[in-house]
């Protein structure tokens, strides 16, 4: 019984801290890859903006769609929502809950790669640096249109050779990357305001029904992990009779073939038994090569 | 179960960590001709994933386990193609890591498509609008340099930083889009599978796995067995060599004190120098046949050790021992 109790808590408390820590492993991940991206804008008119927002949004996806691929839980949901009807209800409230609570977890890493990217500025100033108004800038003032793109453009190389010491380009480069720290420093402080308040909220609405949500949760997903030891304890004691068996046909079998054997001491001792009576290097080959050839039918139901 | 997955997803894991990593001790070194570039480039791009891939199969134990259950014979019990094909691909799916990993870094880092694709960079739309014309060749061989900045000589044709930054755009964005179709085809496979073939794949899991325990506890009862083997087969060896030596000798083995115990017995009848160096050369020179002679029960009189040797006939020996005289 302790045993069992001892599982138990093991399965409850390990499944959610394991995905917890899975999902800060996840965001420790991005700001890692971040840092080691080797972000290079190709300072062209057409291609900045689709680089820039690119280098923004499509690592993102590929970390939510990460962090549902290594978050058990969406298997058991899925299963759960699939599953025939058969003679248990589906619970509706149950696996929204399950949803819910695996978007947001998926959800931390692709932020914090967003809000990196935007604290950081380089996405943005390559992505924005040819829609700025030139005529803020002194040095963009009193070029010509077709070579003032060119020129924005090249705003966020600093080793440029048109770029190298010109103080508009410094102007332009702070000037976005304001504008980005600043829409940074708001999604985090409006993602942290919304984590707040719901936290704080959900007790006063409907907190039986997430209760009962949250114990079926566990309760599916315990099951589950159950069910699949319950099945390697299973197959691994017929997979012992099976062998057995095998060992005791081959016993049958050259008692049946050998007629000159002489008998057998009563009072069997320890090795006897272990050598379950193949004596022999031809008896040992044969029950090798059988092993091989006809593997025993998977049914122990023969004793 | 929980044991071997979680073993074969750290290998995986490491595996992508050192693929990584050996891309970072790579040191890549562009040949910068024209011909070369694209065939090396490209070959630094495919073939370690390549090779990975295969590393992938061979460090997985399972793939003989795989290999022994498609070519067995049939016998008694029937095959079930399910089992194999859910083996063969949860192995090619952990194979997959190390090489995707290998690309995507390949790609973001920029070297190897710099190297591939530098003479096809578009001079017109980037470069110099004023510039000497060349023929194809040349105009080649001099792009074919941008990759290695101290020899490079096409300044008036097209920067070399303005080529690089190109070329690295074009890669990095390359590598994000394999980035994004890997995880998603990887989150399809996950996701599909609990929608349309549950109950096959419980099923060919519960299989698969039992297969590997039934191996597993085979080789073990084999090992216990062979143990019990080698064990009766040693005694029976000194118990024949020690009766052996005696009739040689003309002496009787001698008798232990009935209460000499345990220490006597260990002692398998063989008690002096020479009896024991004829017992070392005879093992080696004539090793024991492999047929354990039938146990019987020790006899009363404490000779635990010794039993009758059935391939002597006894009576006749016990017979002429009797008639020794001692002096």
């Amino acid at each position: 019984m302790d045993h069992f109790r001892m599982i138990f808590q093991y399965f409850q408390s390990n499944s959610e801290s394991v995905m917890n820590g899975i999902c800060g492993l996840l965001a420790l991940a991005s700001v890692k890859m971040y840092t080691c991206f080797d972000f290079s804008c190709p300072c062209l008119p057409q291609y900045n903006m689709a680089y820039g927002l690119g280098i923004m949004f499509v690592p993102p996806v590929a970390l939510f769609l990460c962090g549902l691929i290594l978050n058990r839980q969406s298997l058991v949901m899925l299963e759960e929502w699939r599953r025939p009807r058969g003679r248990r209800k589906k619970d509706l409230a149950v696996i929204r809950y399950m949803c819910s609570s695996i978007m947001q977890r998926a959800m931390v890493a692709p932020v914090v790669w967003i809000i990196v990217t935007l604290l950081d500025g380089k996405c943005l100033i390559c992505a924005f640096s040819s829609s700025v108004d030139p005529e803020k800038f002194v040095g963009f003032a009193n070029t010509s249109p077709m070579q003032v793109q060119q020129l924005l453009a090249k705003v966020p190389c600093k080793d440029d050779e048109l770029m190298r010491n010109n103080t508009s380009r410094k102007a332009v480069s702070r000037y976005l990357r304001c504008w980005s720290q600043a829409l940074g420093w708001s999604i985090l402080l409006i993602l942290i305001i919304a984590a707040f308040l719901a936290r704080w909220l959900r007790p006063c609405f409907n907190q039986a029904t997430l209760l009962q949500a949250r114990h079926w949760s566990n309760y599916i997903d315990i099951e589950q992990k159950i069910f699949e030891e319950t099945c390697c304890e299973h197959s691994r004691l017929f997979a012992h009779k099976c062998i057995l068996h095998f060992f005791e046909s081959m016993r049958q079998e050259i008692k049946l073939h050998s007629f000159g054997l002489p008998r057998e001491g009563e009072g069997a001792e320890g090795e006897e038994d272990l050598l379950r009576g193949i004596t022999d290097q031809d008896q040992v080959n044969k029950l090798l090569k059988m092993w091989y050839y006809e593997k025993p039918p998977l049914d122990v139901n023969q004793v | 179960q929980s044991n071997q997955e979680s073993f074969m997803n750290g290998i995986c894991g490491i595996m992508a960590l050192a693929s990584a990593q050996m891309y970072s001790a790579f040191d890549f070194n562009c040949p910068c001709l024209p011909h070369y570039n694209l065939a090396y480039g490209l070959g630094i791009l495919l073939v370690p994933p390549f090779i990975l891939f295969l590393l992938g199969f061979v460090l997985n134990n399972n793939i003989s386990m795989l290999a022994e259950e498609w070519r067995r014979p049939q016998g008694q019990r029937g095959k079930d193609p399910a089992v194999l094909r859910y083996m063969f691909c949860s192995m090619a799916q952990r194979a997959m890591i190390a090489p995707a990993v290998w690309v995507s870094v390949t790609l973001l880092d920029g070297k190897c498509i710099t190297c591939a694709f530098c003479t096809s960079v578009p001079v017109d739309t980037l470069g110099n609008a004023s510039h000497p014309r060349l023929s194809q060749g040349e105009m080649k061989r001099v792009l074919a340099r941008i990759p290695c900045k101290e020899i490079y000589d096409g300044e008036e044709f097209i920067a070399n930083e303005v080529a690089i930054r190109y070329l690295r755009c074009i890669s990095q964005a390359l590598g994000w889009c394999f980035v994004l179709l890997m995880t998603t085809l990887a989150f399809l496979v996950r996701s599909l599978r609990p929608c349309f073939t549950q109950a096959a794949f419980l099923k060919s899991r519960y299989w698969s796995h039992y297969i590997d325990i039934e191996r597993k506890l085979f080789d073990e009862m084999c090992a216990e067995h062979a143990r019990s083997f080698a064990k009766v087969c040693i005694q029976q060896f000194f118990e024949g060599m020690s009766t052996d030596l005696a009739t040689a000798r003309c002496h009787p083995p001698r008798k232990a004190p009935a209460d000499a115990g345990e220490a006597a017995e260990k002692l398998l009848g063989i008690t002096d120098q020479g009896t024991m160096n004829a017992a070392l050369k005879s093992w080696h020179r004539c090793k024991p046949p492999l047929h354990l002679h039938p146990l019987v029960l020790p006899s009363s009189n404490g000779w635990a050790g010794e039993k009758q040797p059935p391939t002597h006939p006894p009576a006749p020996r016990r017979e002429t021992a009797a008639y020794y005289s001692r002096v």
